[in-house]
Order: structure tokens, then sequence, then C-alpha cells
């Protein structure tokens, strides 16, 4: 189990302003996904359990052994924490042969050990072929999954990813994914990865950590996530969301119910606790959570009528545009049947109000 | 025409530029990966030699390795003759300006491997001098190449400081570049031509061979 607690400050310039990384979380074996957007300190936090940067408060404990401590001065050197680390790119020695690169990162081991170690390894990645190439002569997937197979092959207690798929299209992309997974099964080790890419959190991540300027503003598995954001910063991160300034008009917890003021047409809650009468709230409701259908002639109770404003379509889905920044995503063959409507009813199931 | 001054040159060549390879891998491994109070003034005293004129360092020299100095009865001690006025202070004298040289190069090529392979190396255990042996040094060969190769034309060729501390004495320490300074001196035209030519036709192959080691990008990814 890896246990990081650490504070870092980072002086700011005349350019960029300050940063501060403050953040304290567990990292069970199995894959834990570092999402958020650039800038966010991903990269910082994995260099800080690497030690390729030092923390200036906390400690980072890793299978029981202390790499770092603030205050007795405990710091490991990157050679003794037992991190395997990939990166970007793939960062394989190129003036080497796929094997000779497993037998560097395995120079301090004795010979025997040293090359049935590495003839485990590219067999069990597949790459028994590959041993003697160069790795100038590898495709980037191939390269990559030497970079993770060379990891492993010196026994880490972790495995750090610096968003290891940035550089792969999406077929090399779902190929890496299958080795994560078969890391995942076969290393009983916690695997960090660093990404800001949505889809690839969702289709990896046991569990995911959501960073935004240095702090965790929540952590959960993806779709604990995405069904509840906790802060308007991590809703507009996931990106699916609606998220819209309110008033609140009445709140009745006997009948677990409220009203809500939205762009001047009202709406129907349930029972928010901790919230007053006339606070101001943020709603959040996820796209494809808002109800929408073509206007017939008589609206029903609790319908909204709203003229359409604009829509686009996307890969798997139609984005539909409403004043007041309103956006609902609807399946892509309801959206060719009806998108030539100007008004539509639009309204909100209480339950997926959700408020921020 | 006597070929002795020509083949001392490149037996002082060589050896100066395989003694000042090792003290500027040295210099250029500590001024690159050492912290340490005091690195920028380093820096400046390695570099120092480029800009002095050769009798200021040539009157350095004779100062710290003459006759009467430490250094100087320990080199007698070694080798039972005084190192001022022989061959091996033309090494000494070419060293002067081969060390910085080098040293500038050598940091250069060093900082132009990607640290990103640095980094690599370390998280999977490698020792640090194992990284610089068998990662830096083989990434960062063909510039190394090349400066070894215009640090050995550079070696080829000096006069002043040579002069200074290992004089003009013939058959013994008479250097080409000394040796045409003599000629010339003496007025034998076409010896002095003769040697103008060898040396500028060597340095050219030289400095040829050198940008052909040089790589049009330093990292081959």
């Amino acid at each position: 189990m890896l246990e990081v607690k650490i504070k870092k400050r980072l002086s700011g310039d005349a350019s960029s302003p300050g940063f501060h990384l403050d953040l304290a979380f567990r990292a069970e074996a199995g894959i834990t996904v570092l999402f958020g957007p650039s800038g966010a300190g991903k990269t910082l936090t994995l260099d800080c359990i690497a030690g390729f940067q030092s923390p200036d408060e906390g400690r980072v404990l890793l299978a029981d052994r202390l790499l770092f401590d603030a205050a007795t001065r405990v710091s490991l050197s990157p050679q003794q924490r037992a991190c395997g680390y990939v990166f970007q790119r793939p960062a394989l020695f190129p003036h080497r042969t796929v094997r000779d690169n497993f037998f560097l990162a395995l120079a301090n081991r004795p010979k025997l050990e040293r090359h049935r170690r590495t003839a485990a390894a590219l067999e069990d990645f597949g790459l028994t072929a590959y041993a003697a190439r160069f790795p100038r002569e590898l495709s980037g997937g191939q390269q990559q999954r030497v970079a993770i197979a060379r990891a492993l092959a010196t026994q880490p207690s972790a495995l750090l990813l610096d968003e290891p798929t940035s550089g792969l299209d999406q077929g090399l992309k779902e190929d890496f994914y299958r080795i994560l997974a078969q890391v995942r099964d076969e290393f009983a080790i916690p695997v960090l990865l660093v990404t800001h890419d949505l889809e690839e959190a969702f289709t990896v991540a046991d569990r995911m950590l959501v960073l935004v300027e240095g702090q965790l503003a929540q952590a959960g598995t993806p779709r604990e996530i995405l069904s509840n954001p906790q802060s308007p910063a991590v809703a507009r991160l996931l990106g699916a969301f609606n998220l819209l300034p309110a008033e609140i008009l009445a709140l009745d917890p006997a009948q677990n119910r409220s009203r809500l003021r939205w762009n001047d047409v009202e709406l129907a809650g349930i029972y928010y606790p901790s919230h007053l009468i006339g606070d101001q709230i943020t709603l959040c409701i996820r796209r494809d959570e808002v109800i929408v259908e073509p206007k017939p002639q008589r609206p029903a109770k609790g319908q909204l009528v709203l003229p359409l404003e604009g829509s686009s379509v996307q890969t798997r889905s139609a984005l539909l545009e409403f004043p007041g920044n309103l956006r609902a995503e609807v399946p892509l063959d309801f959206y060719e049947l009806h998108r030539h409507h100007r008004e539509w009813l639009v309204s909100f199931p209480a339950a997926a109000l959700r408020v921020l | 025409m006597d070929w002795f001054p020509f083949w001392l040159s490149l037996k002082v060549a060589l050896l100066a530029t395989g003694l000042g390879f090792l003290l500027a891998l040295l210099a250029a491994w500590a001024l690159s990966y050492l912290r340490f109070r005091g690195r920028e003034v380093l820096d400046a005293l390695i570099t120092l030699p480029l800009v002095l004129p050769p009798t200021v360092l040539g009157y350095y020299l004779l100062v710290l390795v003459g006759r009467n100095t430490l250094p100087g009865q320990a080199y007698e001690a070694v080798f039972g003759s005084p190192l001022v006025f022989t061959w091996h202070a033309a090494v000494v004298a070419a060293l002067v300006h081969t060390v910085p040289l080098l040293t500038k190069f050598i940091r250069a090529s060093l900082e132009s491997v990607d640290p990103v392979f640095i980094k690599s190396a370390r998280s999977l255990g490698i020792a640090e001098w194992r990284i610089f042996l068998l990662i830096v040094l083989p990434m960062a060969r063909r510039s190394l190449l090349a400066a070894l190769v215009l640090a050995f034309a550079r070696s080829l060729g000096d006069f002043g400081v040579t002069i200074m501390i290992a004089g003009n004495i013939p058959g013994q320490t008479q250097t080409l570049s000394v040796a045409i300074y003599q000629a010339v001196e003496s007025g034998d035209a076409a010896l002095a031509r003769g040697m103008v030519l060898l040396l500028s036709l060597f340095g050219f192959l030289v400095v040829w061979l050198a940008n052909r080691f040089n790589p049009p990008h330093p990292s081959v990814a």
C-alpha cells in the first residue's frame, strides 16, 4: 500500500502565480487514477513519490517502508525507492537493444537472475520476438510496452505512470489498457496512473482521485464521481454536466420537496438539507438526465418550453443547446428524427437536480 | 625536412587529448551533476585559460611547476628529472587549452542527453556511476567524439605556452609550431612553408572529421 501526505509550495514569478500542492491519499493494490486538468499537480505528485522532487512537509510510505519524511529528514534516493516509473515518452535507452535495456535495469543482480528475470518479463509481455531489436525499430505502442515490462522487471513496490498513452492512437491505447489490466492481475502493487483523459480514467480505474489546483477535490470509483460530483470544479472537469445558478424559493422537508428559480423559471427539486430559503446555489444536472421532447400542442405541468438555440453532433450522441447555457444530451437517432423542431419541452427530474 | 617536430607534435597532442579528456570529464561531470558551493567559481576558473594570453599562462605554469615548487619537486621525485623544458612540459602546455575546451564541449554533450533517460534510469535503481558510464556517455558519444577531435586539433598547434615552459630545444622539445617560428626567424622560407602547409592540411582534415561526427540532432530519440 502507498500512503502519501505531502505539501509542496512552488514559488511563482512574474508570469505565473505560485502553486501549492497539498494532498493526502492512500492507494491500495490496483489501479488508482490521478485525474485532473494540466497544472493540477499530478506529475509533481508522482515526482514527490519517486524521489525526483522533495516535498516541504509530510511523508510518503510505501509497503511499510518510509520513503520520505520531512519531520525526521528521511529522504531515500530514487534508486532506493523501488517505484517503477513510466513516462509520457517510453525513455528506452536508445543505444541498447530491448534485452540490454532489461540487463541494464537489472545490472546489480547476479547474472543468472538477470537472465532469468529478463526472459520471464519478455515472455510475459509478448516481447520475446523483439528482444534483439533496438528501441527505434519498435512502434510507439511496443516501446511503451517494453517500458512497463522493464519497470516491472525490477520488482517495484509501486508503478507510477505519467500519461503513458498521450502519444498513442485509439487502437494502441486499447492495447495498452489490456496490458494495464494484465499488470493489475499479475502484480499486487499500487499502480498510479496520471491522465487528463476521462475515457481513459473510466476504462482502467479501480479508484479515481480528482486533483484540482494541487488539492484533492474528490475520491471514489469513477461511477461514484460521475454520478455525484461534489463541487462545481469537479463537475466542470467531468464535462457532462449543466451547472445552473439558482435560488431556493421554498423548502419542504416533510414532503421532501423544494421550489427553485433558475433563469426566471420555477423548478421542482427535492429537499436539500443544510440549505436555507433564499440561498444562491449551483444546480448540477447531467446533460443526459435532462428530459427533452419536441413541443406538442399543449405542454404538461412542470414542463418548460424553450427555444432551441443550437446543436452539435458528437461521436456517440448529440447536444441540444437551450437558453441559460443549458445543454441536453440525446441519442443520435432521436436527434436526426427531431432536429428540425424549433421549440422543445424540457423537464428536470427532481432527483437528478443536485446542489453543489 | 626534419620530421622530428611533426612526430613530437603528434605525440604531445595525443597525450594532451587523452589526459585532457579524463580531467575534463571529471570537471564536466562535477559541474553538470553536483551541486556544491563554488561551482560557478570553478566554472570560471576552468574557462579562464581560454581568455588569458599565453605568456600569462606560461608564467603561472613556470611559477606552479618550476623546480622549487611542491608540484615541480613531486614531479622530479617521480620521473627523476625536472618537468620544465622537457617534452612533458609541452603536454602540460597543451593541456592548458584542451582541458577548458573539452570541459565546455563535454558539458554541453552531457546536458544534451534528455533528462528523462536519467530519471528513468534512477527509478529503475541503476547506480549513478552506471548511469554516467553506461547511459549518458554512450548517448553523447558522437558529440564527445567531435569534441575530442577538436581538442586534438587545438593541442596540435599550441605555441605560446609551449615555448614558455617547454622551450625550443631541437630534437627534444621543438614541436611543429615552434619549429615554424624558428624557420621563419632564421629565414628558411621553404621549410617554414612546408611545415605551415602540413599543419594546415592536418588541421583541416581534423575539423572536417569533427563536423562529420557531430550529428545534426544531438539526441536520437
